[in-house]
């Protein structure tokens, strides 16, 4: 008896069918708790169905004139439709192979830029979340070295197809999801 | 408490209490017969400056709260209302607001204080720590508070803020979604801030507690640096002490009271008088002003490191020059505590504190504002090299390379030196 004892501590192998059991229980429970107490407690912070349900609006878009902007408030953020000028379109169809394009990846052409979801084309219309990518403040419109929007808040400018030029914004203005539903109507989300 | 019980229960009804409950032995032990280090400057007050202002910020929040809406409809009406119609509102919010800003101004001499005389060292690392999270959680609620009056100032600070985290790749949308409960700050934002702003004093009184205890482990450290040896090197927390931090607490609520009762918008920003509005960012903002050395650091860098975007890098420095502070007693390789008796550092501790001031200054500016031909963003990016400068490389590095003055014996006989009865017996390495 003594024996056998002496050899399962020398081994080290003090493990037994018990301590199977306690393992298991308390990933059992661990598992649990995060699973029904941890999680409901941070999920609860996430969007709640409300916020969610107010995904998309309809606005429209004949009373804005050349060359000036509307800004809608879309899930609590701004959105600029702008009805550009044939000069902005120029302007910036001629700096799509600037070299101070410092966003490639995000839509970099002014032709990409004002393509709805469903592939419709409308150069004079250009729809933008106006939320500038650094910190996200609201930029002015007709503002900065580009005469697009410029961003008060640590100077971001953005030419007038809404791609970052200079300051320390790492990326483009975002084009929300949105579609032409009427000739002068279009859906945003 | 780490020093023997003196505490003689005398009557029955203290007698009976300290075999159930010693409070009365913990509170004689700790603030009655406590031996403090007699040399003890002002500098040293400022502990008992921040109890009262702590104290002071929870009572006014909790009447505050009794008035206060937390819904985008009604917030920012109600703290007009608070001001116009609740019967001394205007008292409790400018009360509130500047208190804020003086709990900072006095948590920062707080701090420097430790700093310059090296209260971070063996044995009170712990107690350093301590004190960097009550910072940091006071920190966060300051900007929770912000948040709440919803005004232009309050909404753009909790998007700026909140959009730090967008920074951090894969997960960091998830997060801010998380924090923000949608797409953008909103109602579900407010509540959640107001919810915390509410919980964090609390959490403070917590860590402030812990702070206290590791205090009243090895006892307060002193301008000599030197440890207390015995009875000669100490007077009794009361009266002594506890007549000096009152003194202390009448003038700095005089100068709080000056804020208050004459420049109680001084430190505000006008903005915030305008209701928040989603569609309008103002023109210029900038947080307060306790907050402007650490956004002139997150501004500072506007250029990619390798695949590192500014903008991370930006923020990483800003969390950066905080977290570093945690680890200042095993950056600082010297054995001296005391800067007194270390003249090189005591060059670059002048440096930095000039450092943190011009950070301040470069916080409040726009980037592009030149002095003497230089512009705000290269002051900026050279006062954040310092700082990291500061920590990083002068710490260690003066740590190990500085011969200090020569240290005086003790407390006891660097007071008698002082004051000139032992001048000749022993050198004190304060000029």
């Amino acid at each position: 008896m003594a024996e056998t004892h002496a050899h399962a501590t020398e081994a080290g192998d003090d493990t037994t069918r018990r301590d199977i059991l306690y393992i298991g229980t308390a990933t059992f429970a661990a598992v649990g708790l995060a699973r029904g107490v941890v999680w409901p407690l941070i999920h609860q912070m996430n969007p709640a169905e409300n916020v969610k349900a107010l995904a998309s609006i309809e606005v429209d878009i004949s009373q804005i004139p050349v060359g000036q902007q509307i800004k809608i408030l879309w899930q609590g953020k701004a959105v600029f439709v702008r009805h550009r000028t044939a000069n902005d379109i120029a302007k910036a169809r001629a700096d799509d192979t600037a070299a101070d394009l410092k966003d490639t990846s995000n839509r970099p052409t002014d032709a990409e830029r004002v393509v709805d979801d469903k592939g419709t084309s409308r150069p004079e219309i250009l729809v933008l979340l106006g939320v500038c990518t650094h910190l996200g403040c609201v930029p002015l419109a007709d503002r900065g070295d580009y005469d697009g929007w410029f961003c008060p808040c640590h100077g971001s400018h953005y030419d007038t197809a809404g791609r970052i030029r200079k300051g320390p914004a790492p990326a483009n203005l975002v084009i929300p999801p949105y579609e032409f539903i009427e000739e002068f109507k279009i859906k945003i989300g | 408490m780490a020093h023997q019980s003196n505490y003689n229960p005398s009557n029955g009804f203290t007698k009976w209490m300290d075999e159930r409950l010693p409070i009365i032995r913990l509170g004689y032990d700790s603030f009655v017969e406590f031996p403090n280090p007699r040399n003890l400057n002002y500098w040293w007050t400022f502990g008992a400056v921040l109890a009262v202002a702590l104290i002071w910020q929870i009572v006014t929040g909790i009447v505050l709260a009794m008035h206060y809406t937390p819904t985008v409809e009604g917030a920012y009406a109600s703290i007009e209302h608070i001001m116009r119609d609740v019967n001394y509102g205007w008292f409790l919010r400018y009360g509130h607001a500047n208190g804020g800003a003086m709990f900072f101004l006095a948590v920062y001499i707080h701090m420097f204080r430790g700093l310059y005389y090296g209260s971070y060292k063996a044995p009170r690392e712990v107690l350093w720590i301590l004190g960097m999270l009550i910072y940091f959680l006071m920190m966060a609620t300051g900007f929770l508070g912000y948040v709440l009056p919803w005004g232009q100032m309050s909404f753009w600070a909790a998007t700026v803020i909140t959009n730090f985290f967008d920074a951090i790749p894969w997960v960091g949308g998830s997060i801010k979604t998380l924090l923000l409960g949608g797409p953008a700050v909103a109602e579900p934002t407010l509540n959640r801030f107001y919810s915390l702003h509410y919980l964090l004093p609390f959490i403070i009184v917590g860590v402030v507690i812990l702070h206290i205890w590791a205090l009243h482990i090895p006892g307060s450290a002193n301008p000599t640096g030197i440890e207390k040896k015995g009875p000669q090197d100490t007077l009794p927390f009361h009266p002594y002490f506890t007549v000096k931090d009152l003194f202390a607490v009448a003038v700095f609520a005089t100068f709080f009271a000056w804020f208050l009762y004459f420049q109680p918008n001084a430190m505000g920003h006008p903005d915030n008088y305008i209701e928040a509005n989603p569609l309008q960012t103002p023109p210029h903002i900038v947080p307060e002003w306790y907050y402007l050395p650490f956004y002139a650091i997150l501004r500072s860098i506007t250029f990619d490191i390798f695949f590192l975007k500014a903008q991370l890098l930006g923020v990483i420095a800003m969390f950066g020059s905080i977290v570093i502070l945690f680890f200042l007693p095993w950056l600082d390789r010297s054995k001296v505590r005391s800067m007194r008796y270390r003249p090189v550092m005591r060059f670059f501790f002048i440096l930095f504190v000039l450092d943190c001031f011009i950070l301040g200054w470069v916080g409040a500016n726009s980037p592009d504002v030149t002095v003497l031909g230089i512009e705000a963003k290269n002051i900026g990016l050279f006062s954040t090299f310092y700082y990291f400068a500061f920590f990083m490389i002068i710490m260690p590095v003066v740590g190990m390379m500085e011969t200090p003055k020569p240290l005086p014996e003790g407390i006891h006989e660097s007071v008698l030196a002082r004051s000139g009865k032992g001048a000749s017996k022993h050198a004190d390495g304060d000029a």
